[in-house]
């Protein structure tokens, strides 16, 4: 292997390796608000200066690549894009983190009714889904599996655009849980940003793979 | 003629980033719509060089604009520099040379008998790899190609050394000196000289094999410089094996392999998306 494959491998490993913390964030920041977890919320609080001392090694070390081995075309459009995915796993990071900060400051468990009637489990299983997608598209450099993301991107964006009527119309019910609803709107739009996050990543990754530029354009 | 440009974007892959590209690339070559002579500089068509038995060119074509910078790249032995030389007939002079093919200047075969090759150098100048000035003073070293061609008006003379040391961005270093042996400048300056002795006779091609290899980096930025300059009044080939260099200066870039021609495209696309894997590979270092 020659010398700028074996650095882009190492870069491409620190990639996966800040991917894989990113997500088990999302994970137990999930676990920790659904199930009211102060000890995952706290783990999640807690990693997240891992996160951020991640992002900034990927980031200098881009840096170092870009410099010293002056890379083009295949390399050029890798360095570019983990430096866009890097600064948008960062910021999912920084939405898990503030879940499990909501969980904290809420301080009760949800009531399994809103929790099913917002669709919790939905939304979380489809961001899982994509967090797959972009782990396997980003690995393997797979065209057909990054595409995916974006149509399960308005899988969120629908649960999401529905929670406001129904918090609407269930809050006037059951007025004792006003604070609820409101957190579950709050977090809701904390994981209706991972997914946009994560559509960020896709159209990262098919640029460096394919050299199409998909931000700001309609996606299949 | 739009059927046909239907057709080009449909044969791409990235559809809409090619299509805005293809869009603006019509519209900057309507601007220069026809005549073929004032569109292209350099036309090359099904070119084939053979040493003897062994073919060192094999059906290249290309077209050349006027006032571009033209990269040649690729490894060693490719195809490059004997491809370049043929644009002055430089390799007339090698024992078993032969050339097939057409190669047109501003429209004129190059190669048919009647050319004569004074007018032809005059007409495309050539800087080599190493600066290899005259042993004679600086004045002498540009004026020479003038006075090769029978220029005798002094003033003349004065005033072309002049301004082609202007242009080579040389004269304030050297005005004052200009009886002093061209020996004695430095080899980043040398080279400089020699650009100028290029532009004295005021070709409208400039060929430049390597010009840069045996230079600092201070002396070769000077130079990217000066020919990024003359873009604006001449057209540019040059043959280059630094990748950096190739993509800082050029406007369009061609890789050579084994004698062919790989890839020929706007700079722009070849360090960024290049079409064939094989550039891909020779310009990210992973062959050649």
């Amino acid at each position: 292997m020659i010398n700028i494959e074996e650095q882009r491998a190492n870069l491409s490993k620190t990639g996966e390796e800040m991917l894989n913390l990113v997500h088990k964030q999302v994970q137990l920041a999930y676990e920790a608000f659904t199930s009211f977890d102060t000890d995952l919320a706290e783990e999640v609080i807690l990693k997240e200066n891992r996160v951020n001392a991640l992002d900034v090694r990927i980031e200098k070390d881009t840096d170092h690549f870009i410099a010293l081995y002056s890379p083009v075309a295949t390399d050029l459009r890798f360095a570019l894009a983990l430096l866009k995915i890097n600064y948008n796993l960062e910021r999912i990071g920084d939405q898990a983190f503030d879940i499990a900060n909501h969980t904290v400051d809420l301080n009760q468990k949800l009531v399994p009714e809103l929790v099913e009637r917002l669709q919790f489990n939905l939304m979380f299983e489809t961001l899982e889904s994509m967090f797959k997608d972009v782990e396997n598209a980003f690995i393997n450099e797979n065209l057909k599996v990054a595409r995916k993301v974006f149509k399960k991107d308005k899988i969120i964006n629908a649960i999401n655009a529905k929670a406001f009527d129904i918090v609407a119309e269930d809050a006037v019910k059951n007025p004792e849980l006003i604070r609820q609803y409101l957190m579950a709107l709050v977090v809701m739009k904390k994981f209706e940003k991972i997914g946009d996050l994560l559509k960020n990543i896709s159209e990262s990754i098919i640029y460096f793979i394919d050299a199409e530029i998909l931000k700001h354009k309609k996606k299949k | 003629m739009e059927l046909q440009f239907i057709s080009e974007i449909n044969g791409k892959k990235n559809y809409s980033n090619t299509m805005n590209d293809m869009i603006s690339e019509k519209i900057e070559d309507a601007k220069t719509e026809a005549p073929i002579a004032e569109k292209y500089k350099l036309q090359t068509k099904d070119v084939n060089v053979y040493y003897g038995d062994f073919q060192a060119i094999k059906d290249v074509s290309m077209n050349i604009k006027p006032r571009s910078i033209t990269a040649f790249i690729g490894p060693s032995g490719c195809g490059k520099s004997t491809f370049l030389r043929l644009f002055n007939r430089m390799n007339d002079y090698i024992e078993d040379f032969k050339m097939e093919g057409k190669i047109k200047i501003d429209d004129k075969n190059i190669y048919k008998d009647k050319i004569q090759l004074e007018q032809l150098r005059k007409e495309v100048g050539m800087v080599f790899q190493k600066p290899n000035p005259f042993p004679k003073s600086i004045f002498e070293n540009v004026a020479y190609g003038l006075k090769i061609q029978g220029i005798k008006d002094k003033k003349l003379i004065a005033d072309r050394v002049e301004k082609a040391l202007v242009q080579a961005d040389l004269w304030k270093e050297v005005k004052d000196n200009l009886n002093k042996s061209a020996l004695t400048l430095s080899g980043g300056q040398q080279q400089r000289l020699c650009i100028a002795r290029t532009l004295a006779v005021e070709p409208s091609i400039i060929l430049m094999d390597e010009p840069t290899s045996a230079l600092d980096p201070i002396s070769t930025a000077k130079i990217e410089e000066l020919i990024h300059q003359l873009k604006k009044d001449y057209t540019i080939i040059i043959v280059t094996h630094n990748m950096q260099q190739a993509s800082r200066i050029s406007d369009y870039t061609a890789f050579f392999y084994m004698g062919e021609l790989i890839e020929f495209d706007k700079t722009k696309k070849i360090f960024t998306n290049p079409e064939k894997k094989r550039t891909e590979n020779y310009i990210t270092g992973r062959f050649g």
